[in-house]
């Protein structure tokens, strides 16, 4: 049963649905580097380790390629691993498990076979932490079919996305960001599934749709609360799935207020941002009273430098000054 | 030899051989002609190392493959039908003619898949005896992979995980000389692939590929060293191709995909793994020649049935082009 306003930190939502689903499937297993060490996954693997055992909560040297590999291949034989990339940009060395085997299997065997794999990794953000310790890559595994990618940007979706990641028979890439882990919200106590592929709206509005994901529907939503004194009366969406993308919710919402801008976290060429906007031109532009507009990364690699830092990522301010230069594109 | 097995077990050996070897020289007119279309490497000439490899297994237990693996795939028990259906591209072939020869599968018979990134499914038979692991299951897992995989990084942090949590996996490194096209002097300065496992504390045995009853006897060890928690096991079977590396091609010097030398070509067919096990089978009175010719005409009979099923079979719908994308 669920304790009305029970509020859990965003860490410690994703940690209880690790507790929870182990508790109630065998097959479910937790593996990757740091998965002991408090330091590397902050609180999420609290407690795991303790009540579950080291067959099943396996922490492994720096393997990425073949421990991911080895979580996909548990799944092929029948278990629900999630394997833990404790910063995305390492994932990058198990491309292969993941591109070439996890998101092709089900379709090159002619369904002849499953991938119910989760695969985690966390964005680290900020801190000085430069290029290769901060990467945003959900669009690059968005593009691949069957994969599926979610983003969680609230302790609720956190814990309900990865109890529907693990349940899933898919290969679903499971994302969040360290800038959220300490975010604290309404989380219940049982076992609930956020169903992936479906957006949320976070606040209703009329003059523009404003489409985030991750991170980025935190700030979104601040700007929104800004706007609102000013008059300006934002729709907030958190997309939630990078991919399947909620279409419905999306069409609906640009048709009532008739103008996009989007605020993803990773780069603007070729990115999330770009798809999205894509897909509004391409099936409802007729309801379009102005351009487009993306608030994205720079496709500059990330500085370490904390003043370079302070205009490489976006933040509301950020969105609320395009929001207010699409608005004005009509008096042109 | 004759006394350690019994006659039922070494001619299944040999029925197993000549299904392979005939299966795959079948597909070579197919291919010359244009009508199979999809790459095929063949395994003619290697036909011991999957035989004594998965006559050593129980059904029960997993294998994984490469983009040769059409041996593997019979070896195992699977259907020669299916086999041949998805290198025609078939509905009714064992991935739906979503994969082509290169994506073989049949979960009933633990033949898990065969997919042709060089090492792609090292890690992958990993995570499937650690699966294995977890469950306290009595269960192998053989990864089967080429020696130009020794030179992917996978294999080496696949050894060393392996190790670490003493999975029941083999890995079954089938050498037969070339990576592609490139000899493996040419790959690697050092020809002691056996020792690959031994910094990481796994044992390695080097087994000369074409004498099957050898590959028998050592991965019956291996299985047993792996079903008591010991595992996992390093072999290296020492084999050779008798095609090219892709096709019907036999990269002889002097012809079009001139990379082998003839006379090296023509010592390696002395070594025949099938004529050669035929010859200690004659010796050892476990079969006549009428017997052999009866075995070559059920499995030609056998072969022949398979083409007809992939030939009357129909081909995918078109309206079925994105199905399996997803599990729904």
């Amino acid at each position: 049963m669920s304790l009305k306003n029970r509020k859990l930190q965003y860490s410690l939502a994703i940690n209880e649905a690790l507790h929870q689903m182990m508790e109630i499937d065998e097959s479910v297993f937790l593996i990757g580097q740091g998965v002991k060490s408090p330091w590397y996954v902050g609180n999420t693997a609290r407690g795991l380790l303790e009540r579950f055992g080291d067959e099943r909560v396996i922490d492994t040297p720096v393997s990425e390629n073949a421990i991911t590999g080895a979580a996909v291949g548990a799944a092929i034989a029948g278990m629900r691993p999630i394997v833990v990339h404790p910063r995305m940009d390492f994932m990058m060395y198990a491309m292969d498990p993941i591109i070439n085997e996890s998101a092709n299997w089900h379709y090159m065997f002619g369904g002849n076979s499953t991938v119910p794999v989760v695969i985690w990794s966390i964005i680290n953000r900020g801190g000085e932490q430069a290029a290769q310790h901060s990467q945003a890559l959900h669009t690059l595994c968005a593009h691949i079919p069957g994969l599926k990618v979610v983003m969680p940007a609230t302790p609720y979706d956190v814990k309900g996305l990865m109890i529907a990641a693990i349940k899933d028979d898919n290969p679903v890439i499971y994302i969040d960001d360290r800038w959220l882990y300490n975010l604290e919200g309404d989380v219940p106590e049982e076992i609930y599934s956020v169903p992936i592929g479906k957006g949320i709206i976070c606040k209703k509005g009329k003059d523009i749709t404003l489409v985030s994901v991750s991170y980025m529907a935190i700030e979104a939503i601040k700007a929104a609360e800004y706007l609102k004194k000013e008059g300006i009366d934002v729709e907030v969406i958190d997309l939630r799935s990078v991919k399947p993308i909620d279409k419905e919710l999306l069409f609906e919402s640009v048709k009532k207020t008739g103008r996009l801008i989007i605020a993803d976290c990773g780069w603007k060429t070729c990115g999330f941002a770009a798809e999205i906007s894509a897909m509004v031109c391409e099936n409802i532009f007729e309801y379009l009273k102005s351009p487009i507009a993306r608030i994205t990364l720079p496709d500059t690699p990330a500085p370490a430098s904390f003043a370079l830092e302070k205009v490489y990522y976006p933040k509301s301010n950020n969105i609320i000054a395009k929001i207010q230069e699409v608005l004005k594109w009509e008096t042109k | 030899m004759r006394k350690k097995y019994n006659k039922n077990f070494l001619v299944g050996l040999y029925r197993t051989m000549m299904r392979i070897r005939i299966c795959e020289e079948s597909l070579v007119e197919p291919i010359l002609r244009g009508e199979v279309k999809c790459p095929c490497h063949l395994y003619s000439g290697e036909e011991a190392i999957a035989t004594g490899v998965c006559a050593a297994l129980d059904e029960s237990d997993y294998i994984f493959g490469s983009h040769r693996s059409h041996g593997h795939y019979l070896a195992k028990g699977c259907s020669m039908p299916e086999l041949i259906a998805e290198i025609y591209g078939k509905e009714t072939g064992c991935s739906k003619g979503r994969g082509g020869s290169m994506h073989l599968i049949a979960p009933e018979k633990g033949m898990l898949g065969a997919v042709p990134i060089v090492g792609g499914t090292i890690s992958i038979a990993l995570g499937a005896a650690l699966a294995s692991k977890i469950r306290k299951q009595k269960r192998v897992t053989v990864s089967f992979f080429g020696d130009g995989t020794t030179g992917e990084g996978v294999l080496y942090e696949s050894l060393n995980f392996a190790s670490l949590k003493k999975l029941p996996i083999i890995f079954a490194c089938e050498n037969n000389l070339y990576s592609t096209h490139l000899p493996i002097r040419e790959c690697r300065l050092q020809n002691n692939i056996f020792k690959t496992g031994v910094p990481f504390g796994i044992p390695g045995d080097r087994v000369d590929g074409n004498d099957v009853l050898k590959v028998y006897e050592s991965t019956k060890a291996a299985v047993e060293i792996c079903k008591k928690g010991n595992g996992p096991v390093f072999i290296e079977f020492l084999t050779y191709r008798l095609r090219g590396h892709v096709g019907p091609d036999d990269n002889i010097h002097g012809m079009r995909t001139d990379i082998r030398p003839k006379e090296e070509i023509e010592r390696w067919q002395k070594k025949d793994p099938i004529k050669r096990y035929e010859r200690f089978l004659f010796k050892n009175k476990i079969l006549v020649k009428q017997e052999v010719e009866m075995i070559r005409k059920e499995v030609e009979q056998e072969v022949n049935n398979s083409f007809a099923f992939a030939l009357s079979s129909s081909y995918p719908k078109e309206m079925e082009l994105t199905k399996y994308v997803f599990k729904e």
